[in-house]
């Protein structure tokens, strides 16, 4: 085990990938909680295939992917809550729209550029070597961001998710903070998205809510209980998609699907304490 | 002055008047309950009394140092609520959030408040139970403890007892009256049960688009409007629990 670890290290992209899917898998953990609850969950299966039309749109122009897809997800992320606010479509349905336009719009650029190749691929399943030290740092300062915004948020973030219409009445602004979720939501989605594939990205943000829900039954056990499971699988999926030479994001969510189905045997039996 | 007053209070959505000509106060310590059928404007008046939806037109004046993020408001449940895993401390902690001003944590006084307030309807020893596990009385009275952490003043409770079996509506009332007689704090309820609107409330208001009745609840037994509830109640059989014969008679 630890030759195989020093060995995993010995790669400077897979130590990139650790470094950065750690962060991220935190993240996405953090987010998922809330979002989950919120029944937003499907937002980061639609940002995600912004996402990818936004990392299409800047492979065509040449530039760094990040500067594009950052920007272009937080737009998308803001029409997402507007258009589930509206009421004139249900929430899924305006996400359904969203997501495939701009995958349709992503295979357009892509086949009108440079075709149909292996960019396609990673950018719909995942790859740890796309990421140049350039993205590293750019995605470090993205996860510390977003996990020092959470931190200092997470009162109102509990209130907004537990209860919208008292918080509103108790003069906390809900537009405000549910806007930092979707921005926060859209940073991870983008960040995440180079390793895990932006077919496989929200498995980041449902899977460690959904596994802890099984077990936890205070808001903030939830929270630390999926920042465990997610990092614990993150790093345990990108050692299994080493061994075995598997797309790290699959590798991944494998490991998350495995956890959930033992936490949901455990959750079967009710002599667990349920003090968590 | 009243701690809060209306004149020719009204409200609409894309200009369509939902309710109008509202002209009541509440003052201080008074248990105030607002009836009417449904769709007659009960809920856009609450929301409208949090400072949620702008008047149409008229007046809605605050009093006594009241503002308007110090109503402690008790919404009817979600759908997102029960199955939310939070402890009932979590829950009534969250009460405290207009006290932070931009501090971004609570402190021991804001854990005071909620305790005092779990101790009060008692529900202390449940501080570390899982919310979603707690039974439908239960779940109201950690509910009423978190409004109870937002306001010094004044409570909103929208159908507090929607839901619950005869005994714990029973039980939710004599908390409700608790707070309002022993704490001081004035309570506006909107309810659907006009016999324990009667028996606890103050002052009775009645709304069908626009105010219909405004009064104590002697005088409201004896009114018209109460008698044409009544009938248009029973004409629905919706069985009215106490109603004297002679009101729903000819």
């Amino acid at each position: 085990m630890n030759d195989v670890i020093t060995s995993i290290l010995s790669y400077p992209f897979m130590a990139r990938a650790l470094v950065v899917g750690t962060l991220v898998a935190l993240c996405a953990a953090l987010l998922g909680v809330s979002l989950v609850l919120k029944r937003f969950s499907m937002i980061g299966d639609g940002l995600s295939h912004v996402g990818f039309g936004a990392l299409a749109i800047a492979s065509a122009l040449n530039t760094q992917p990040l500067l594009i897809a950052v920007p272009v997800v937080i737009a998308g992320a803001f029409l997402l809550l507007r258009m589930n606010r509206a009421d004139k479509m249900s929430g899924d349905s305006a996400t359904a729209l969203l997501s495939t336009g701009a995958l349709a719009i992503g295979v357009m650029v892509i086949s009108m550029s440079s075709g149909m190749n292996t960019n396609v691929y990673n950018y719909l399943f995942g790859s740890i070597l796309g990421m140049s030290s350039q993205d590293v740092v750019l995605s470090v300062v993205i996860s510390v961001v977003v996990l020092i915004v959470f931190v200092l948020f997470y009162n109102r973030i509990f209130a907004v998710t537990f209860d919208e219409s008292f918080a509103a009445a108790t003069g906390t602004r809900i537009q405000l903070y549910n806007s930092v979720l979707a921005i926060l939501t859209a940073l991870v989605i983008v960040v995440g998205m180079r390793i895990m594939g932006s077919l496989l990205i929200s498995s980041l943000i449902v899977f460690p809510a959904l596994t802890s829900m099984l077990l936890c039954r205070r808001f903030f056990s939830v929270i630390i209980c999926s920042s465990v499971i997610s990092v614990v699988c993150l790093l345990a999926g990108l050692i299994l998609s080493y061994v075995l030479a598997a797309p790290a994001g699959a590798s991944i969510v494998i490991c998350n699907l495995v956890v959930y189905g033992v936490f949901r045997l455990l959750s079967l039996f009710h002599s667990i304490p349920r003090t968590l | 002055m009243s701690l809060i007053t209306c004149e020719n209070l009204s409200y609409a959505y894309d200009n369509v008047v939902i309710c109008d000509q509202l002209n009541f106060q509440v003052e201080d310590g008074d248990y105030l309950c607002i009836v009417g059928e449904n769709g007659a404007g009960k809920s856009t008046l609450v929301k409208g009394l949090l400072h949620l939806k702008k008047p149409a037109g008229g007046q809605l004046l605050y009093g006594d140092g009241l503002r308007a993020d110090e109503i402690g408001y008790l919404p009817q449940q979600t759908q997102i609520q029960k199955d939310f895993p939070a402890s009932v401390q979590e829950v009534v902690l969250s009460g405290c959030l207009n006290r932070l001003g931009l501090r971004p944590f609570f402190t021991a006084a804001e854990k005071e408040i909620a305790r005092q307030n779990m101790e009060a309807l008692e529900i202390l020893d449940l501080k570390d139970a899982c919310y979603r596990q707690l039974s439908g009385g239960q779940q109201q009275r950690v509910l009423l403890a978190r409004a109870l952490c937002a306001t010094k003043k004044l409570v909103l409770l929208d159908e507090p007892v929607a839901g619950l079996d005869p005994a714990l509506t029973q039980t939710m009332y004599d908390y409700i009256y608790k707070v309002n007689r022993k704490m001081g704090i004035t309570v506006i309820m909107v309810s659907h049960d006009l016999e324990a609107a009667l028996r606890f409330s103050t002052r009775i208001l009645q709304i069908g688009h626009r105010q219909l009745f405004f009064g104590t609840p002697e005088e409201y037994r004896k009114s018209p409007q109460y008698r044409m509830l009544v009938q248009s109640r029973n004409a629905r059989h919706v069985r009215l629990p106490g109603t004297e014969k002679g009101d729903s008679d000819e």
